[in-house]
């Protein structure tokens, strides 16, 4: 079998067991739909002041951008600590998988989920909530999010070999993502009365800089007039592809097989549930 | 000539202050049945991982078809099977989905369906992992340990789980891996089972080797024992013989003289008019010999 095939067959697998699991489908896939249902509900499908773009033109790829990193960022930190704990991984390395065809197997299909519930997202917002999309900054924004969630998954496996087992994986990336992304123009629109340095601290980190340019290509005071070039944000694709690099050497230093000590397969857990 | 399939020699291993395994030697020949025995503890499975490649030693030298697990990598794991003493198989998998799953990276496959045949699955080909009960579940990790065709199997307590007939049928399996040449290190807790399957087997304690040997002959000065048993409901201490009580009147009498105990035995028991019943003499098994080997351990060791 060629590599090549192998790697295809694993993303294969991975997508099975993902889509059995209807909790952890649940939480990457309707969770954020739910988000965007509430929002539009709360704030009504209007203009929002000062932005140029409406509830649902704001949320849909911001919220779309969340549902990715949930698919990939969360889903793999927890599912990987999970599969570790059980000694999933302790079986695969018992078999001669190159380790990184596993890992790749297990980011493919995460790349995969991400594309697909980022893709509900944006659907039902054009379908249903009048969201618009723009040719000029298609190119754009699909380069932006292949790189968001590529960086996303990276981290995520990180986070895996840092989490000592698979219970403390959900606190450690639901203490890492939620407030980040209140702070990333991602649940809350940018705002005048928020002081400077909130937005400075977030720029450190690659969620703002994936929500902000992968919404910038669904504004439409953004796209009137621009060119194709101008939707490739070097400055956030560089800090993006900078956490990816450092994320990569740090997960690959911490990622380990076997399951750790004092860590308890989770033999009668049904759904990856998260605090 | 026989080759060396495994070399271990001085083999340790710590964790922390638990000492697991304290100066191992062992080696298993080329298409040769090797069965680890000894107590729960005993540094069974920490060895068998070491050998498998899945846990680094703290000392001693280890081969294993000419590789050192840790470094041996894929070219290595493509000619080893294994079957871990946990069963760990994704549970939203279906049987067969989980014999290609891990049967994928292997250079040589055995066919998926054949497999599921020969462990006894055949009707649970489509069902989720996660639907199968323990013993069948114990299965599957025996297939996944045999998918690769591998020409060396570590078997971490195979059958444990088993109802007996799944165990005959596992011995087949086992016994056809051993007609085609491959070489097996097992561990058991079933001395039936390394009796019936092994060619040579070891007794570990504490992490230290105290006897090796076939299964006919380990603890040879220990089989020239006669083991005469019989119930008793009275004070041991009347008999002609030394015996040790058991519960309800079971009465054992080890002795290297049979026709002297026997005599003095049943000589009283016509005088004094008592049945013995349930009279039997037997040779030692090899459950005997181990019983022994480790309850000595266990009381004369000052470690
Ligand atoms: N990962 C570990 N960390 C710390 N101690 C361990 C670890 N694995 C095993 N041990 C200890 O090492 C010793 C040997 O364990 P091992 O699992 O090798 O025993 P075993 O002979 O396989 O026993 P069993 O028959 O119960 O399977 C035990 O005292 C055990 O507690
Ligand atoms: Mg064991």
């Amino acid at each position: 079998m060629s590599t090549f095939t192998l790697v295809r067959r694993q993303i294969k697998y991975q997508n099975l067991v993902f889509w059995r699991n209807p909790a952890a489908a649940f939480f990457t896939v309707v969770f954020p739909l739910m988000f965007f249902f509430v929002f539009t509900l709360i704030f009504g499908n209007e203009e929002i002041p000062g932005s140029g773009v409406t509830t649902a033109q704001f949320y849909g790829p911001t919220l779309a951008v969340f549902a990715a990193v949930s698919a990939t960022y969360t889903n793999l930190a927890i599912g990987t600590a999970i599969a570790r704990d059980d000694g999933l991984l302790k079986r695969v390395r018992s078999t001669p998988m190159p380790p990184w065809v596993y890992l790749a197997g297990r980011i493919g299909s995460a790349i995969e989920i991400a594309f697909i519930s980022a893709g509900i997202m944006l659907g039902v917002g054009v379908l249903f909530y009048g969201v618009n999309i723009y040719a000029v900054s298609l190119l754009g924004a699909l380069i932006t999010f292949v790189i968001g969630i590529a960086v996303f998954a990276v981290l995520g496996l990180l986070l895996a070999g840092l989490s000592p087992n698979g219970n403390t994986a959900p606190a450690l990336t639901n203490a890492t993502l939620l407030p980040l992304a209140f702070i990333s123009d991602v649940f809350i629109p940018p705002s005048a009365n928020a002081p400077a340095w909130l937005s400075t601290v977030a720029d450190l980190f690659p969620l703002r800089h994936f929500a902000v340019s992968f919404g910038k290509a669904f504004n439409p005071l953004e796209t009137t007039g621009a060119s194709v070039g101008d939707f490739f944000d070097l400055k956030s694709l560089g800090v993006m592809l900078l956490w990816g690099v450092v994320g990569a050497i740090l997960a690959l230093r911490f990622f380990k097989w076997n399951p750790q000590a004092g860590s308890k397969p989770s033999k009668r857990r049904r759904g990856r549930t998260r605090t | 000539m026989t080759v060396a399939a495994i070399t271990v020699e001085n083999l340790t291993k710590s964790y922390g202050d638990v000492h697991a395994v304290r100066g191992v030697d062992f080696h298993v020949e080329e298409g040769e049945v090797f069965a680890l025995l000894g107590p729960n503890g005993a540094g069974k499975s920490t060895s068998v991982e070491i050998l498998e490649g899945h846990r680094k030693r703290s000392g001693g030298a280890v081969d294993v078809l000419g590789f050192d697990p840790e470094t041996g990598g894929r070219e290595f794991r493509d000619r080893i099977g294994v079957v871990l003493q946990e069963t760990v198989v994704e549970k939203e998998l279906t049987v067969l989905e989980a014999i290609q799953f891990h049967g994928d990276p292997y250079s040589k496959r055995r066919d998926a369906e054949e497999l599921i045949e020969i462990v006894g699955l055949e009707e649970k080909t489509t069902a989720r992992v996660k639907t199968l009960s323990g013993g069948q579940q114990r299965r599957l990790e025996l297939a996944l340990g045999l998918v690769g065709d591998p020409e060396l199997i570590f078997l971490d307590e195979p059958t444990t789980g088993f109802d007996p007939s799944a165990r005959r049928q596992a011995w087949t399996v086992i016994d056809n891996l051993r007609a085609l040449g491959k070489t097996i290190l097992l561990t058991t807790h079933y001395m039936d089972e390394a009796q019936n399957l092994a060619d040579r087997v070891a007794v570990i304690a504490r992490g230290e080797i105290i006897a090796e040997g076939t299964p006919d002959t380990i603890g040879a000065d220990r089989r020239d024992v006669s083991i005469v048993r019989f119930v008793f409901n009275g004070d041991a201490s009347v008999l002609p013989v030394d015996a040790v009580a058991g519960s309800n009147g079971a009465m054992e009498v080890k002795t290297r003289e049979p026709v002297e105990t026997l005599y003095a035995l049943t000589s009283w028991a016509k005088q004094s008019g008592v049945a013995l019943d349930g009279l039997t003499v037997a040779r030692p098994t090899l459950e005997d010999i181990y019983l022994e080997l480790v309850g000595e351990e266990e009381n004369g060791g000052d470690a």
